[in-house]
This record gives structure tokens, sequence and C-alpha cells, in this order.
């Protein structure tokens, strides 16, 4: 109970910290700006894939198909509404426009989930990376939301308060939700599910269950990603986007909440301060990731043995 | 009517070549238990090693010699054997023991590294080339029919291909030796057979048979780059696992079924645009209906 009501306490704090600094942005850099922005949106994704990927031990190559769909629901709803509505009411939009884009996301996820969830091991990652790849070409197809060459015009909402709340409360809702009795659940499917079902867990409805709300956020950072931008175009949202998330979820040591934190900061400042070796910068990312399966399977920010139980 | 037969002709060749990928990634998948995701990239280099050999054959042959063509071909599918040893020698070997997914991830590793490396202005670069043409070609008709001699040989290579696959596995020591490996490690381990060899010939016989493939993809595609690979990879790898992953027949029947759909698909005005995706969704309908796959077996799990 006491934890509990710290965590509130750092959450309230976090969320008034950001708005706090928001208000202050001016100041800053716009660079800068944006790749504050930047972190925040692949913290909100890369702890919604560690509750998939790290907590329930599953291992989807989506992500970044989800992200797609929370993004262009988001855009969609806010540049259809954001003329009808009183400028006052706008952040109303812009958070209404957030959850029906994590919603519609969530809703995929599940359609997704349902089918893929009861096989095990690696037929996840195919159905989640055809997934991802179907949602692509179905975008490039949809002329409504621009097609191929992209939606233009969406309305610059994300500001440095909203993403970094929503991050935060998102690490708080992840936290809460594997903290609970209810979550224990994730983590037993994660370390042997025979065992799981043994003792009365249904391990494919815990794993849709985690499925559907990680999708629920990434559609969420979908959403910000796109009032961020302010434009989406389907080839962003490819297979590497998904890797780029799961690689800071592995990068950060699976199911470690701060560990993933420092690894969502420190992957995306990266290709920033390497940008003067752009030529080689994908190759020695390439090399980070075998060098780190090797040397360090259990992610950087691990310190010691890995969490008793896992393999 | 010769429309439908004509779109048959062109989805069998595509679906032999994504065949000869699909059987790689299934053997490998039978011996390790795991996605080799740089498979699609050995497939870009056997296209790359024809393309630079076959300057050298058109010297020692003449031009658009069948002789210098199946020495290319040949080389090419050397040089891409020793490759894929290589990659499971340097990156998979060492993980041997670790969980699957730190292998996965390895693969996904090393594929993006091959591609990126290629990509640089110093290897490749990104830009699409002509292949070179490796032989002489022409269109034969029959009745309404035109049909391409490539796809002759597309189709003639990959039934000689299975056949010598089929014959390796089935009455050799090593292919016998292949299938006690993806049967039992630890038993055949025990029954004398050097394991890491085993293994090492699987991955070689693999990236082989993509050579060709590449090599056969490319005198279909306008070009070749390297990123080339990738997209017949994943259909091949879904083909694979369309017929029961870890079933060579399967993997075959997989790809020419894959291969077929989609030629059929691209021939339908409404669904044309959709064609990148037809392959994903008949994957998640086999694994809706058949898990296993059309051939593949459902193992129980053993706690």
């Amino acid at each position: 109970m006491n934890h509990q009501t710290g965590a509130k306490r750092y959450l309230v704090l976090a969320i008034l910290l950001s708005a706090g600094v928001s208000t202050f942005s001016h100041i800053f850099n716009r660079y800068y700006l944006g790749v504050a922005i930047d972190v925040g949106i692949n913290i909100v994704l890369a702890v919604s894939l560690n509750l998939i990927n790290g907590h329930t031990g599953q291992f989807s190559l989506g992500h970044a198909g989800f992200m797609a769909v929370g993004g262009y629901a988001a855009a969609v709803t806010s540049i259809q509404l954001s003329p009808w509505v009183p400028p006052a009411l706008l952040p109303l939009v812009f958070l209404g426009s957030l959850l029906l884009g994590g919603l519609a996301a969530a809703a995929t996820g599940l359609a997704v989930g349902v089918p893929s969830l009861r096989l095990r091991g690696d037929y996840l990652a195919i159905v989640s990376l055809g997934f991802g790849e179907i949602i692509r070409v179905v975008l490039q197809n949809m002329e409504s939301v621009g097609g191929a060459s992209g939606l233009k015009g969406i309305p610059k909402y994300t500001t440095l308060g909203w993403t970094f709340a929503l991050a935060a409360i998102t690490v708080y809702a992840i936290a809460c939700l594997v903290n609970s009795t209810y979550g224990r659940g994730f983590i037993a499917v994660h370390d042997d599910e025979v065992a799981a079902s043994a003792m009365g867990i249904n391990p494919t409805r815990y794993k849709v269950t985690a499925f559907v709300v990680g999708a629920f956020f990434a559609g969420v950072a979908g959403g910000l990603y796109a009032h961020h931008k302010q434009f989406l175009s389907p080839t962003g949202f490819d297979f590497m986007k998904s890797i780029d998330i799961v690689v800071m979820v592995i990068l950060g040591g699976m199911g470690r909440t701060a560990g993933v934190i420092a690894a969502a900061i420190l992957l995306t400042l990266l290709p920033e301060v390497l940008r003067g070796f752009a030529d080689i910068r994908m190759i020695l990312y390439a090399l980070l990731i075998i060098g780190l399966m090797m040397a360090r399977p259990q992610g950087l920010f691990t310190l010691g043995r890995s969490r008793p139980g896992t393999t | 009517m010769s429309q439908i037969e004509q779109q048959l002709i062109n989805g069998l060749a595509l679906g032999a070549i994504y065949a000869l990928i699909a059987i790689g990634y299934t053997m490998v998948y039978g011996v390790l238990r795991f996605i080799n995701f740089a498979h699609s990239d050995v497939l870009m280099l056997g296209a790359f090693a024809a393309y630079f050999l076959a300057p050298l054959s058109e010297r020692v042959f003449g031009p658009q010699s069948i002789t210098g063509a199946i020495c290319v071909v040949v080389a090419s599918s050397a040089l891409c054997a020793g490759i894929g040893m290589l990659i499971e020698l340097l990156a998979y070997r060492p993980l041997r023991n670790r969980p699957k997914l730190a292998v996965l991830i390895t693969a996904i590793g090393v594929s993006l590294l091959i591609e990126y490396t290629c990509q640089h202005k110093a290897v490749f670069k990104a830009e699409t080339k002509p292949f070179p043409r490796l032989f002489p070609s022409q269109d034969f008709r029959f009745g309404g029919l035109a049909i391409s001699s490539n796809d002759i040989v597309v189709l003639l290579v990959t039934v000689v291909l299975l056949g010598i696959l089929w014959f390796v596995v089935q009455r050799t020591r090593i292919g016998t030796a292949m299938r006690a490996v993806s049967f039992n490690h630890q038993a055949a381990a025990l029954m004398g057979i050097n394991i890491n060899r085993v293994i090492s010939f699987t991955f070689g016989l693999g990236s082989a048979l993509a050579a060709v493939a590449g090599i056969l993809y490319a005198m279909k595609a306008p070009g070749i780059e390297p990123l080339m690979g990738v997209q017949p990879g994943l259909r091949a790898f879904i083909a694979a696992v369309v017929g029961g992953i870890g079933n060579l027949p399967g993997a075959a029947i997989g790809g020419v079924l894959l291969g077929a759909l989609e030629t059929f698909a691209g021939g339908i005005p409404g669904i044309s645009n959709y064609r990148d995706g037809i392959a994903f969704a008949i994957l998640i309908l086999i694994l809706l209906f058949k898990p296993a796959g059309l051939l593949g077996r459902v193992q129980t799990e053993k706690v």
C-alpha cells in the first residue's frame, strides 16, 4: 500500500515537472526540443513493448505496425475535428485523438493476438512481422489517408509536457499492472508456460492481455509521433522501426523497466551523436546488436545475474 | 483462357525460386530451430557474385555461353556456401546453447550487417545495377502462350536441384546424419555424429541453393541491389511456414503455392495493389486453421 502511494506521488511529480518544463520550452533550441520529444515517444514504445517481450516473454516484431495504426487514427481524428472546435478545447481534441489512436491499436492487437498467441515460440515473431507488412501495404493503398505519398497537414499538438506526462503514465500503468496480483501471471507465463497453466493460469489470455495493453500504448505513441512530425508515411513504420524498438528492450534488459528507459534514451541520442558518421552508422548499429547478444544477452543495464528463474 | 495459363507459368517460375529459398530456411530450422534471417542476404550475395563473375566467364567462354553460365552459377553457389558456413561459425555457433531469442536477434543483426555493409559506397552501393544476361534467351510460342526460355530454365534448374537435394538427404550418410540431428541433437551426438559438421553442412547446402535462387531471381528482376533479397526472402520464409517448417517437401510445395497465388492475385485488378500483403494474409489463415503448416506434424510438448 505504502509502496503504491509512493509510486503515485512520483507519477504526479513527473507529470507536474514535464508540464512545468514544457512552459519554458520556447527558450530551448528547436532541434534539442525535437530530440527530447523523440526520446519521450521512444520511452513509451520501448516500455510498452517490454510488457510483451520482456515481462510476458513473447517475441513481437510488429510494434511499429501498432504505432502506425494509432498514429493514423489519431491524426485523422484531429484533422477532422480541429476546424470545428474552439481553440480552448483543442487539448481535449488532442487527448481524445490519442485515446482513439490507442484504442484502434488495441483493437488491432486483439485481432492479431487471438489467432497468433495460441501458438508458441517463433510463430508470434513471424505473424507480427507479417502483420506489420500488411498494415504498411493497406496504408499505402488507402488514398483517403494519403496513400504512398503520406498523410500531411497534421496539427502540431505534441509538446514536451504531453510527451513526458504520457511517458510517465505509461511507465506507471505498466508497472502497476505487472506488480499487481493479476500481473504475476505475466511473469509466470514468461518463466514457464506449462507450469503456469498447471497452476490454473490461462497463458493465452495473459499473452493476449499483454499484447493488447502493449498495442494500446504503442498506438498512443503513434499519436504523439503524428502530432510531433506533422507528417506520416507508411514506409516510416516498416520492419526496421520494429527492430529499433526491440533493440531498446534487449539493450535495457528484458523485463527491466528502468534499464529499458535508459536504453530508449541512449538509442535515441546515439544516432544524433553519430550524424557525422552517417555512412557507417547503421553498420555500427548492426555490430552493436550482434556484439550485445554475444557478450551481454541479459542487457547492458542489468547488473549481475538476471531475475531469478529466467534463463 | 490463355491468360490463366500464362499466369500459371509465370507463377510456377516464381514459386520455384521461392521453393529453393524456402528449403534453406526450413533445413536450418530443422537442425537448429531458429529462423536464419541472414538467409535472404546470402541470396543477394549469390546474385552479386554472379554479377562480378559474368564478365570473367565471358572472357574465357565467350558471350552468353551455356558452359560459362553453368560455371558462374556453380562458382557463385560454392562461394555462398562458404559464406553461409562462415556466418554459422562466427555468429551462431558461439550462441548454440543460449536462449533461442538471443540467436534470433543475432540473426537479425547479421542480416542488417550484411545489408548495410553492402549498401556502403565502398562495397556495392545502394543503387540498382542491371544484371548481365548469362545465356541466350528467347520466347517460345505455343498457341497463345508466350513462354520465355528463362522460365523454362528456372523450372528445370529447380527440379534438378530438388532431385539432388532429395538424394542427398535421403540416400547419403551426411543426409541421414542431418535427419538424425533434426530429430534429436543429443541422441545423434551419442550415435557418433559430429553435430558441428552436420550443421555446417546444412548451412552450406542451404546457402548454395539460395545463391542459385538469387541468380534465377535476378534474371527475372529488373536489376540487383543490396536489399533485393529481403522481399523474396520473406515470401520464401512464409512458404516454409505454410508448408510446415522443418519439412522439406512442405517448403517446396509452399513455395510453388505462394508464387502461383501471388502471380494470380497480381493479375486481378482490384487486388493487384495488395500483392505484397497476400503472402502474409495466406500465412495468417494457414496458422489459424493448421498451425503446424500443410505437411507439418503437430508436436506435443514434453515437460
